[in-house]
């Protein structure tokens, strides 16, 4: 057997050194993904750092808006009046994933830091840059289905499987990270996750030893907001297409977009440009459309992910539509 | 003594019947439901001999001739006992009562994912991983996994026409001309496959997830070269089957010569993931369908062209025309079914092999007809109902399509519906109904029994038969406590086990009939003890509440017993009857389905099925098999597919969260209606 240690560490500082002492130590929240992946032979760390007992597992109050504790079950957060009420974006997202008995155990973190279910980075008897960097990509020229449109590369067409992460995308948030120095920063979502490239084993900002602490969620500038997900089944299936809207209306004009898509990107998804075409702009069908061509104007379709682009078309056309009705 | 019975006329009529109020056909819950959701039940991993070793089988990431690399470096792992690659060891699972082994020998791999070693090791957690670290060569030339570039084989054709049926479509006034595919399938029940396997001296006793042990006990000899009276099998509690456990599969060969060759008992347990490809899926099927039919939507011709795949040597083919022989009548008839030889997982038996794809095709073809001829669906069936098969004229021996069909519209509601499609919108949903026909021959299997009556006055059920999770324990106590005049609490039966008489088994549908005839005859043979005892006739004795009634005179049974154990054998066997009637299940079934305008996702809003299955031995278990059909016919057309790898066949999906069953939320209000029907 492949032997691992575990430590359950009462404080953060500890929580780094553990897993400072060792180059393939992992954290551990829910482990819902986790050792899912090690019995599968995908992840072999040799030691795993509990970070349930460190003390974030409440969401606080900020000036204006909330930081949630890195280790907040996913149903906590999904059922928490503050976030039900300003932030409904993000417990519509939340209930649209996984099922109940996994939202129970999963973490705001760990969902954050899910892997792909790409099913060739599952099978550990394919090459899978991500899984073993530089061996290939089985999925290329393989069966895709619940593999990205965007942000792809030669070496990896995996999609970002999360739910959460979409509605925080379109909510700003702010991944809080602790370092091995005990130095804490932010870093923006949009920040947060690398695009494949020739690295695609490599998908976040993080430094190795970096533990996420919280996520802080602004004052939302939209009180339109709206989760929608497409899926194969009608639950307990990651999206085939998903779509955050958080939006404002003054006068009849578009005062405040933010868009953000799961199932399409490498990561959760956020154009940019997108949010600036609808900003200022009077709600039409035909913005709606240009919005979509925005979006996927260098969306690469692949063999089997043709259906992807006229869905999310469609999706998101529904989507504002109803945030700006 | 044994009441040898073989079903050679339609007619049984010197068999007792039961007189109607008494426990069969009562709505009961399942006997062992509440040992189930407690855990009390244990399933064929959770026995744990004595210095239990844990098995995990390795599979074949590629085709052609096998070779493990690493052997010694594997076994030298700490905790690790042994890589065993064996001749005997099978290459995928037996076929429904095959009786003998399937393909042995792990040194050539015939698809990817086949088993090419055991790794035994203290724990399964060592196992797993050095299974993982197991290297495993495999060299061959490619292999075809696509249909397209499978061969036919010529030795698996399947080919009957009747009167001139090209003709018919040629001058048919009407023709629907329409291909179909459906994708390969699994079971996918919830209890993987396992098996714990243990020997004394040379006899071996294996705990194994199996429907049919008479035959999975003759399978399991032979691959193992030893007589089956040396086997015994064991499977009280069995986590659904559907098709996959009706014969055995590669754990139960590999725990038995593991364990003999380490001396110690071994349990292998294949993975979630191993459980989509070590056992049979159904096969992908192209169907071709015609059907020629005057204006008002009478049939002339039907055309049914089949094509599936299985492995090379494979005799399974999925009976995909079976129902088609006699589902509808019309005079011309083309039936045609090839077969391509691809190297894929096995196909084989899985939830009603044939019918689910071939009526479901045959039904969306019907529903084409309908559209062409502007004939309402249900009429459009009642118009074409045989009334004796067509092609050989052998009568039904019952036939009650057009009841299922009738009683199903009425409940449902069919005749509120907008016939035109795009009628009804809610939002963004589009709001259809639709309805199918459903066919399904009917077959009962050799069967025996033993029963017994103790002094105390309980009767002890006894059959190797197995409880899959369709109510075998509790039908087999209804009808054991019907027969004898008990209540059910007075019965105790006891299941799966190779020391018991064999039963049918479980599968085709074939239990209830065939076991519980078998219980039926046993208990046949106990009352005509009982009328001897008491001077009488078998057919003067009435048994009720604990008593013996015969005229005037009732006394306890026990008092007539004074002490002994009467006992029963009962043995069925299928007889000509078969051949001289067409037996068959008829049902009709309706979905009102919503399909989003937007995303083209279909939910199920509610759907209504009638069925017409014979005598209802008990109304709850029976509802909820019924109810389960219709989900797994839910699953068939919107949710469920296996995906190959298009460059070597591998099963893509090999897991829960990405082999899409129907989940609760898409599985909406199923309204079951069960017609009373007593199939003589
Ligand atoms: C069958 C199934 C269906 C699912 N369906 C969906 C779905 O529809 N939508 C969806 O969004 N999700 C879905 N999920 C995924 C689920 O949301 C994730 O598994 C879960 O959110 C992971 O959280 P966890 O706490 O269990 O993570 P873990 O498994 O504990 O960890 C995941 C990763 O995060 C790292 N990590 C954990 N905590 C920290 C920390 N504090 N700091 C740094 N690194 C950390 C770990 O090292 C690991 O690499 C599904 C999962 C399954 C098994
Ligand atoms: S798409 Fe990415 S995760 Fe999937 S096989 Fe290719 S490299 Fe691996």
């Amino acid at each position: 057997m492949r032997p691992f240690d575990y430590q359950r560490p009462a404080a953060p500082e500890a929580a780094c050194q553990g897993m400072s002492a060792s180059p393939h130590a992992a954290y551990i929240g829910g482990g819902t993904n986790l050792i899912d992946l090690m019995k599968l032979g995908v992840m072999a760390p040799d030691l795993l750092v509990d970070v349930n007992r460190l003390g974030f597992d409440t969401i606080k109050d900020l000036d204006d808006g909330v930081e949630i504790g890195a280790t907040v079950r996913n149903s906590d957060l999904a059922d928490d009046p503050r976030i039900r009420v300003r932030w409904p974006v993000l417990s519509r997202a939340l209930l649209a994933g996984a099922s109940a008995q996994l939202r129970n155990k999963a973490t705001t973190a760990g969902n954050l830091l899910q892997r792909t279910r790409c099913p060739y980075f599952q099978d550990i008897d394919v090459p899978c840059n991500k899984r073993k960097p530089g061996s290939g990509c089985a999925a290329l020229g393989g069966e895709l289905r619940n593999h990205a449109i965007l942000g792809t590369s030669e070496h990896c067409v995996a999609a970002h499987p999360s739910d959460m992460a979409v509605a925080m995308q379109a909510l700003d948030a702010q991944v809080v990270i602790r370092d091995a120095d005990g130095q804490t920063r932010t870093m923006g979502l949009d920040h947060f996750y690398r695009t494949p490239g020739d690295t695609p084993h490599i998908e976040t900002r993080l430094n190795p030893a970096d533990l996420i602490t919280g996520v802080r969620l602004p004052a939302p500038l939209g009180d339109r907001q709206v989760y929608r997900k497409v899926r194969d089944r009608a639950s307990y299936a990651f999206a085939l297409v998903s779509a955050a809207a958080v939006m404002q209306l003054k006068e009849g004009r578009i005062e405040y977009a933010a868009i953000a898509f799961g199932g399409l990107g490498t990561q959760p998804w956020r154009d940019p440009k997108v949010d600036a075409l609808l900003t200022g702009a009077r709600p039409s069908e035909a913005l709606f459309e240009k919005a979509g061509d925005v979006l996927l104007r260098s969306a690469e379709l692949r063999e089997g992910l043709e259906f992807k682009k006229p869905l999310a078309h469609r999706v998101l056309k529904a989507v504002l539509t109803e945030a700006t009705q | 003594m044994t009441i040898d019975y073989q079903i050679d006329d339609p007619e049984n009529a010197n068999l007792p019947h039961p007189n109607g109020h008494g426990p069969l056909g009562a709505d009961m819950e399942r006997r062992d439901g509440r040992d189930k959701v407690t855990g009390a039940a244990r399933y064929a991993a959770e026995h744990a001999p004595d210095g239990l070793l844990h098995g995990v089988l390795k599979r074949a990431s590629g085709m052609g001739t096998v070779c493990l690399t690493n052997v010694q470096e594997v076994e030298a792992l700490a905790g690790v006992r042994l890589v065993l690659q064996d001749e005997r060891m099978i290459r995928n699972a037996a076929q429904g009562t095959a009786g003998e082994a399937p393909v042995q020998g792990v040194d050539t791999a015939d698809y990817i994912g086949q088993p090419v070693a055991l790794v035994v090791a203290d724990s399964s957690e060592i196992a797993r991983d050095a299974a993982n670290l197991l290297k495993v060569q495999s060299v061959g030339d490619d292999l075809p996994v696509l249909p397209k570039h499978g061969e036919t084989d010529p030795d698996m054709q399947e080919n009957s026409v009747t009167g001139k049926p090209q003709d018919a479509f040629d001058k048919a006034p009407v023709l629907v001309d329409a291909t179909y595919t459906t994708p390969s399938l699994t079971s996918a029940a919830m209890e993987p496959h396992a098996a714990v396997a243990e020997w004394d001296g040379d006899r071996l006793t294996l705990y194994g997830s199996l429907q049919m042990l008479r035959y999975n006990r003759a399978e399991l000899a032979d691959c193992l070269g030893i007589e089956p009276d040396q086997v015994r099998l064991r499977a009280p509690f069995v986590g659904g089957g559907f098709g996959s456990k009706l014969g055995i599969s590669a754990d139960c060969v590999a725990a038995a010569l593991a364990a003999r060759a380490l001396g110690r008992p071994v349990r292998v347990v294949q993975h979630r993931r191993q459980v989509f490809e070590v056992n049979t899926r159904r096969s992908e099927t192209r169907q071709r369908i015609r059907l020629a039919s005057h204006s008002d939507g009478r049939l002339t011709a039907i055309g049914h062209e089949g094509r599936v795949s299985n492995l090379p040597g494979e005799e399974f083919a999925e009976p995909l025309l079976q129902a088609s022989y006699f589902n509808y009548a019309a005079p011309h008839r083309l039936l045609r079914s090839e077969m391509v030889r691809l190297n894929r997982p096995a196909a084989g038996s899985v939830r009603a092999p044939g019918a689910a794809v071939g009526v479901t095709a045959f039904e969306i073809a019907m529903d084409e007809l309908a559209q062409k001829t502007d004939v309402d669906p249900v009429e459009l069936r009642l118009r074409n109902l045989p009334d004796k098969e067509p092609g050989n004229g052998r009568p039904f021996s019952s036939h009650r399509l057009a009841d299922c069909l009738t009683e199903g519209r009425d409940r449902f509601g069919w005749s509120d519906r907008a016939a035109q499609p795009r009628q009804r919108r809610e939002g963004e949903w589009w709001i259809g109904t639709g309805m199918a026909a459903a066919v399904r021959v009917n077959l009962v299997m050799d069967a025996e029994a033993r029963v017994r009556l103790t002094p105390e006055g309980r009767a002890v059920v006894e059959t190797d038969m197995t409880d899959i999770g369709t109510g075998s324990y509790t039908i087999l106590g209804q009808i054991a406590a019907e027969a004898l005049g008990l209540t059910v609490a007075d019965v105790d039966v006891t299941l799966g086990d190779t020391d018991l008489p064999p039963g049918s088994g479980s599968g085709g549908s074939v239990g209830a009939a065939s076991t519980g005839t078998a219980v039926w005859l046993a208990c046949a043979e106990i009352r005509r003890d009982i009328a001897a005892r008491m001077g009488r006739k078998p057919e003067d004795l009435e048994l009720e509440g604990g008593d013996v009634i015969v005229g005037n005179d009732r006394r306890p049974l026990m008092d007539l017993l004074s002490g002994e154990t009467l006992s029963g054998h009962g043995k069925l066997a299928p007889g000509e009857a078969l051949e001289k009637v067409r037996q068959a299940t008829w049902g009709a079934v309706f979905a009102e389905v919503a399909v989003n305008d937007i995303t083209g996702e279909a939910r199920v809003r509610r759907m209504q099925g009638t069925f017409a299955i014979g005598r209802v031995l008990n109304q709850r278990t029976a509802r909820s098999q019924a109810q389960g059909g219709m989900v797994w016919g839910l699953g068939l057309a919107l949710t469920e597919a296996m995906v190959h790898d298009a460059r070597d066949g591998h099963v893509v999906n090999r897991d829960l969260a990405e082999y899409n069953v129907p989940v609760h939320a898409d599985v909406p209000y199923l309204d079951v209606c069960l017609l009373d029907d007593q199939d003589e």
